[in-house]
Parts: C-alpha cells; sequence; structure tokens
C-alpha cells in the first residue's frame, strides 16, 4: 500500500515537473506559424493560441475556401448544383430566346441565371462543384473568414439580374413559345 | 474587522480566479482570458457583475429553506473560521486561547451545508456531489487534525498567535533546531516547527494533501467531478448564491493554506536569518512585514494547489478512501507518537 502511495506520488512530481515547465514557457509564443516552413516542428515551444482577428495563421497560395461565382462565364448548366452533396446551390434558369452571348473560353450562353444561391453555411467545403464546372466559373477563394449577424448573409447570391429583368425575359420567353405554338398550329 | 475581512476574501477570489484561469492556461500552453482589459484583468470583475445581475432561481421542486440557506451556512463556515487566524504580530481578529481548535471546528461545518445545498437541490447529481463531499470532509478531516495535533504536540499551545510567535526571533520559549542547535537569537526558516521537528515536514505533507480533500479541491475534485456529475452539490445554483459558493471555496483554499503556513512554516515571521552581524531577521520582522510574509507564503501555497490541480487527474472514489484511511492517516498518527517521543526524549 505504502509503495503504491509512494509511486503515486513519485509519478505525480514527475508530472508537477512536467506543467511547471509548461507555465514557465508560456513566457513566449510559438516561433513557427507556416506549416511549410522547413524548421515548423522545432519551433512549437510556448503558447500555441493565435489570437485570431488579431493575428492569422499564413494559408497556402492556392487556398480553397468559400466559393466564388464569375458570373459571366456561367452557361447556368445546373451540374454544380447536382454535384453538391448538401444541395447548397439553388439555381433557376430562364430560357433565352437565342445565343445571349460568350462566355471567356467560348462557350455559348442560351440560358439566364435568374438565381444562383449558394448557402455558405450548408457548403462542406468539398469542392466538387468547381471540378464539375465546364466553364470554370465556379472556384474556391482564398477568403474563409466571413462572419456575420444574420444567417441569411451566409446564402451569397451570384445573380447580376433584377427582379424586372427576370420578369422582362420570362414575358419575352413565354411570348416567343405562344408565337412558336401559333405557328405550329398553322 | 469582518468588513475588511470580507473585503479581502471578496478581492483575492477575483484575483485567484483570474490568477487560476491564467495558470491553467499557461500550463496547457494557452493564452487564459485576454479580451477583457489589458491580459484579460478584468474578466472576474466582469463576471461578478454578471452573477450579481442573475436573477434568483429556486427549482420548484427544492427544498426552500434548505436551498436559500446552503450557501449562506457554507460561506460562514469559512468566514467564522478566519477569525483566529493571525495576520502579523498583534493583528489577529481574537487571539482565542483554542484559536486552532476553533478553526477546525467551525471549519467542519461547512460539510453540513454542503449536505443541505445537495439535499435542498432535489436533483440526483447535487445529492450524490455533496454525499460524497461529506463522506470526503469527514474523512479527510481525521489525517488533517492528527497532522495538526503533531505539530501541536511540539507548539504545545492552541493559540495561533502564540504558535507563530515560537517559530521565530520572538519566541518567548527557546527553538532547538532538529532539537539540537538552539536558534532562538538566529531566527528565519531554521526556527521554523517544521525545522524544529523534522518529522513535522511529514506533517505538512500530510495536512496539505488532506486540505486539498477538504476544500474539494483537484485531485480530489470528486463532489463536483464536473465530467460525471455536472457540478455536483452546487448544480441548480445560479447568480449570487453561486457567486457565495465560489466564493466560499476560494476563502477555503486561502483558509487551510494560512493554516499549514501558521502552524508549519512559520506564519508571519520572516524565512530570512539572522547571520552574524547582518540581522535580516530583525530587520524583517514587524507588523507590516507580518501581512507581507503571512500573505507572500499563503498566496504561494494557493498558486500550488491550482497548479496541482491543473496537474494531477480526478482520484476514483475508492482510491481517495484508500489514500485517506490506508496511507494517510497510519502515517499521521506516526507523525503523533514521533511528536510525543519527541516532546519527552528531545525538547525537555
Amino acid at each position: 500500500m505504502l509503495k503504491t502511495a509512494l509511486q503515486a506520488f513519485i509519478t505525480a512530481v514527475k508530472g508537477l515537473t512536467v506543467t511547471l515547465r509548461h507555465f514557465f514557457g508560456a513566457r513566449r509564443s510559438r516561433e513557427a506559424l507556416d506549416v511549410r516552413k522547413t524548421d515548423y516542428f522545432e519551433k512549437q515551444g510556448g503558447v500555441t493560441t493565435v489570437q485570431f482577428p488579431k493575428t492569422k495563421m499564413p494559408i497556402p497560395e492556392i487556398a480553397r475556401y468559400q466559393l466564388d461565382v464569375e458570373i459571366d462565364d456561367c452557361i447556368v448548366c445546373d451540374l454544380c448544383a447536382k454535384a453538391c452533396p448538401v444541395d447548397c446551390i439553388t439555381i433557376d434558369a430562364v430560357k433565352a430566346t437565342g445565343v445571349i452571348g460568350k462566355t471567356s473560353d467560348g462557350s455559348v450562353k442560351r440560358l439566364y441565371a435568374a438565381k444562383f444561391d449558394i448557402d455558405m453555411a450548408k457548403c462542406m467545403y468539398c469542392g466538387l462543384c468547381t471540378v464539375v464546372c465546364p466553364t470554370e466559373c465556379i472556384t474556391m477563394t482564398d477568403q474563409y473568414d466571413r462572419s456575420t449577424f444574420q444567417l441569411s448573409d451566409l446564402t451569397y447570391s451570384f445573380s447580376d439580374m433584377t427582379p424586372e429583368e427576370i420578369a422582362a425575359k420570362k414575358q419575352e420567353l413565354a411570348q416567343f413559345q405562344a408565337e412558336k405554338e401559333a405557328a405550329k398550329g398553322k | 474587522m469582518g468588513l475588511a475581512l470580507f473585503g479581502f476574501i471578496a478581492l483575492f477570489t477575483l484575483a485567484a480566479v483570474y490568477a487560476e484561469r491564467k495558470i491553467a492556461g499557461f500550463v496547457q500552453d494557452r493564452l487564459g482570458p485576454m479580451e477583457t482589459g489589458k491580459y484579460g484583468t478584468l474578466q472576474t470583475l466582469a463576471d461578478i457583475l454578471k452573477l450579481i445581475q442573475k436573477e434568483f432561481i429556486t427549482p420548484s421542486a427544492a427544498d426552500k429553506v434548505l436551498f436559500v440557506a446552503a450557501p449562506v451556512i457554507i460561506f460562514m463556515a469559512v468566514f467564522f473560521g478566519f477569525i483566529a487566524m493571525p495576520w502579523a504580530p498583534g493583528w489577529v481578529p481574537a487571539a482565542l486561547n483554542i484559536g486552532l481548535f476553533y478553526v477546525l471546528a467551525v471549519v467542519s461545518v461547512d460539510a453540513i451545508g454542503i449536505l443541505m445545498a445537495g439535499w435542498g437541490s432535489n436533483n440526483k447529481f447535487s445529492l450524490l456531489g455533496s454525499l460524497r463531499a461529506v463522506a470526503q470532509m469527514v474523512s479527510y478531516e481525521i489525517p488533517a487534525g492528527l497532522a495538526l495535533i503533531a505539530a501541536v504536540m511540539v507548539a504545545q499551545t492552541l493559540n495561533m498567535q502564540e504558535i507563530v510567535a515560537n517559530q521565530g526571533i520572538r519566541t518567548t520559549a527557546p527553538i532547538l533546531l532538529a532539537g539540537v542547535w538552539n536558534v532562538s537569537e538566529i531566527g528565519g526558516f531554521l526556527a521554523w516547527n517544521v525545522f524544529q521537528a523534522p518529522h513535522l515536514l511529514l506533517a505538512y505533507v500530510i495536512f496539505f494533501i488532506a486540505s486539498l480533500a477538504e476544500c474539494n479541491r483537484a485531485p480530489f475534485d470528486i463532489p463536483e467531478a464536473e465530467s460525471e456529475l455536472v457540478g455536483g452539490f452546487h448544480t441548480e445554483y445560479g447568480g449570487l448564491r453561486f457567486a457565495f459558493l465560489f466564493l466560499a471555496e476560494y476563502a477555503m483554499m486561502f483558509l487551510v493554506a494560512m493554516i499549514g503556513v501558521v502552524v508549519f512554516l512559520g506564519g508571519w515571521n520572516t524565512p530570512l536569518p539572522n547571520i552574524g552581524t547582518l540581522k535580516l531577521a530583525d530587520w524583517t520582522t514587524g507588523v507590516a512585514w507580518g501581512f507581507f510574509w503571512t500573505l507572500s507564503k499563503t498566496l504561494f501555497f494557493v498558486g500550488v494547489q491550482m497548479w496541482i490541480r491543473w496537474t494531477l487527474p480526478r482520484l476514483r472514489a475508492d482510491q481517495l478512501m484508500t489514500l485517506c484511511w490506508k496511507v494517510l492517516t497510519p502515517l499521521a498518527f506516526l507523525c503523533m507518537a514521533i511528536s510525543g517521543v519527541w516532546r519527552v526524549m528531545v525538547m525537555v
């Protein structure tokens, strides 16, 4: 019994020296923050905390954080929304009456993006949407710090059309289809 | 006097909670509170302001009288303990001739308060926590008491002020270092009880371990055991009542550290001895120095309590009882026996 107690006492003292070393080691912070540096693992002594908004950790040059859409290059194919495992992308398309332009890589645009919303609160950052995009208009950026006070602020809208424009385009489509029907009926 | 003591305890608690969180942070390679005030110094002040503003909530199934009275009794038990504690030469709220006995007796009332809190809450976690707390406190009072008796047998008085006075240059009886060398004129740490009779070092270690258990601090915090009992006996408490329980816990830490310092480590006596013409002990003994030495020694041991809390894991209930009854109590009896022999054979 006494032997166990003595053993416990000795190991307790060992533990106490370890914590005491860390206690006095807390006078300095760890020196290396960038994991790409070769001496990163040697310079990890001291306080580990990074006081986030004041100091930031270095991020890779090609960081893959929040999504961004170059709407001018989007052909509204809806592939990204279909690829998304958590369904955080919602796209409403309005058919155009003809070709409405070309993307920067030469793809032909035939649809208007009436709605292109990405719910960043749902997004799991898998990047599948960026893989399937045929025109590479949906990309991941190095932005990760976007805190908001409203949950709805985390739904990013990339469509650049006003409600009036959408209504006008829908009107145009309806008229075009009606004309087509009328032409068929003749 | 009472107000001054209460003010001191309140201030000490604020500082100690801050220190505790900082020590916890540093030990775990974190920073601790940093946002409120410079280096987070206003954090505990903000916490207490929040607690004061909170509503009094009494669970509908609780025993109203016990639930409300418990925090008051727990705090009072610890607060009354401070009455007999000496701070400096001539500075003691009440120089009782049964001082040490009184302190131990009044602090034991704490257990009743905790049982009241646990029972009154009508909550299974609270009741379990308070049962554990009472079992633990009653058990550990025995080694703690025996270790103190070992020292009292050497000091031959229960008056705290006399116990302290006989450990320094203001002694009335001759002081023998380890029972052989007269150090009445030299003083300093050589005159402390732990060095007057070396077996008291062991007694002090026993008392320190037992005192950790008495104030329910880690590694003996199974009454609170956050991971299994939510918060133990104070699960249902909030607001000012919780603040009083917290105040009691930190006051208890200070009190037990102070008892240890007074009985074993010279209380308000200086650790610096007179060396030849260098009268260090004479220069550093006095009322102001007394306050300084008492405070700094006590705060050091409060710091050690915190350091231990953030190092050692919690003991299991059976390990706790084994340590108390099979290790500490026999050792404390041994110390007491040596003290008896010491008194008769060495200190004649």
